[in-house]
């Protein structure tokens, strides 16, 4: 059983605790003891029922939890023993989609559903999603036990949304890795097993989004981190593993004709995939499903990509056009702008927005990127 | 989930509204100062904000390279530049909305008299990774 395995077990097992009356923020605290001891206790022997194994030496810690809280203040125990043995009552995936919900419950801001979700639901360490974050160790634990008194006052039982849980897995996967934990990876193996939980097209057009563009992972920067642009990447290197499961999700998601915001987004990276040369892309069709986005998701840089797809489709002109009705305020607006008046013909204008969009770039692999256009340009404007 | 330097400037921030050196405050008010710093630093790591806090002498060197094979160069400290910092803070939030409303009651200090420094602080957000989703 590998990590990723063990951390599988980790939403069951709180369940199982909640529903013997544990709460749920010592609950999720006994879980990470049990797995803590889990790593050694299994190093010598593997269980025969990890699952079992999981359940007992959790409970037996939140016990102990509950028992220094009770002596602590002073008042009667409640869970003064061990619980009888037996089959564990209830659905395990009812239990684990309640806690995908509660923790990305609307009460809690992003930054503390994202930090939760991947402790409670994901089983990841305290210490690795502060690594992944770049936050101290403890200021990541402040922000979960925090998240955790904000949402366990009312057990697992609170309405969930599943839309909050999708974009908490989206901002997860759009992070992609920093530290020792494969981010992107860990987002797709939580939106897997969602759609295994819920009925719903869009959790799958989510999945398929994912696998789409995590099948381009190896092609998007050079050895050194630099930004290769999709016309320049290496599709040899694209996973077509990755590529085909995401393409038979989509579809299988698409014929429910329930569309949405994430299946039309997984279209137009299906639409990227499918092309062998980046000439062979359809830029027509990718156009159309920018318009089906815009009905679901309006939103300027929805607009911008777009003004990208039209300057492919129908030539320099037409992408102008289509840009003259974003807000230049939009982040990378300079850059599609750049882009767009270079084809058009105009290198001076073209040189200008370069630098422009590398002063505004929001990272440094884009500053440089931008930095590298505008020195190109210049370069042939005064060679 | 942005990050943000919270500057402080010995010298080259706007003059503060409440703008009497910390050598001339009582030694109560410096403790009041010291205080409130410290809880405010406490009540980011309680919100799960905080990143780090330090703080810089005034005093410094410029340094550069002088050629291969020769040791580098020291010139310095100038004490006509324009602007030196005193120290930072780094936080990491879920919008620049909160990290205006720290640094606002970060420069609410209080100073002499007890009342606030209204202090100008720098804002500086932090590059950060690309997205995974960029096109």
């Amino acid at each position: 059983m590998d990590d990723v395995e063990l951390r599988r077990l980790v939403p069951r097992v709180i369940g199982v605790l909640v529903r013997r009356g544990a709460d749920f923020a010592t609950a999720e605290d006994a879980v990470q003891e049990a797995l803590i001891r889990a790593v050694t206790a299994w190093e010598r022997q593997r269980p025969s029922d990890p699952e079992g194994w999981l359940i007992t030496v959790a409970w037996r810690a939140f016990v102990d939890m509950a028992r220094s809280e009770s002596a602590r203040r002073q008042r009667e125990f409640r869970f003064d023993g061990e619980p009888t043995p037996g089959p564990v009552a209830g659905s395990g995936a009812d239990d684990t989609l309640s806690l995908y919900f509660l923790c990305a419950h609307p009460e809690l801001t992003p930054s503390s559903a994202v930090a939760l979700t991947l402790r409670a639901v994901g089983g990841l360490t305290t210490r690795q999603i502060a690594q992944a974050y770049l936050v101290p160790e403890a200021t990541m634990a402040q922000r979960i036990s925090r998240a955790k008194r904000t949402v366990g006052r009312g057990g697992l039982d609170r309405p969930g949304d599943v839309a909050t849980v999708m974009r908490v897995l989206y901002l997860v996967f759009n992070e992609g890795y920093t530290g020792d934990v494969d981010l992107a990876a860990e987002a797709i193996r939580l939106t897997r097993e969602l759609s295994g939980l819920v009925d719903d097209p869009e959790v799958d057009g989510l999945l398929a989004l994912m696998l789409l563009h995590h099948a381009r992972r190896r092609s998007r920067n050079g050895p050194d981190g630099r930004i290769v642009p999709l016309a320049e990447q290496d599709r040899t290197r694209w996973d077509t593993g990755l590529i085909s499961e995401g393409v038979a999700v989509l579809q299988a998601a698409l014929g429910r004709d329930r569309l949405g915001e994430y299946q039309a987004q997984a279209a137009i990276a299906a639409l990227h995939a499918d092309a062998e040369r980046f000439e062979d892309t359809d830029w027509v069709q990718i156009v159309e499903w920018y318009d089906e986005l815009l009905r679901f998701a309006d939103t300027p840089i929805t607009r911008l990509n777009r003004a990208v797809a039209v300057g492919e489709a129908d030539g320099a002109p037409a992408g102008l056009a289509a840009l003259a009705g974003v807000d230049p305020a939009t982040p990378r607006w300079e850059a599609v702008a750049a882009f767009l008046h270079e084809r058009n013909g105009d290198l001076a204008t073209a040189a200008g927005l370069y630098a422009a969009a590398a002063r505004n770039a929001p990272n440094l692999a884009e500053r440089d990127h931008q930095s590298r256009q505008a020195a190109r340009l210049n370069q042939r404007l005064n060679g | 989930m942005a990050k943000y330097l919270l500057l402080k400037h010995y010298r080259g921030a706007p003059a503060a509204v409440n703008n009497v050196p910390m050598d001339q405050w009582t030694p109560s008010e410096v403790e009041a100062h010291i205080q409130y710093m410290n809880d405010f630093a406490a009540k980011l790591e309680a919100s799960g904000e905080f990143v780090d806090g330090q703080a810089l002498a005034p005093d410094g060197m410029w340094v550069r390279h002088d050629g291969p094979g020769k040791p580098p160069v020291t010139d310095g400290p100038f004490a006509e530049t324009k602007d030196l910092i005193a120290g930072w803070m780094i936080i990491d939030v879920d919008s620049r909305e909160r990290a205006i409303e720290l640094a606002g009651e970060l420069s609410a200090a209080p100073g002499a008299n007890g009342e606030p420094i209204h202090e100008w602080l720098e804002v500086r957000p932090f590059l950060t990774m690309p997205p995974t989703v960029a096109d």
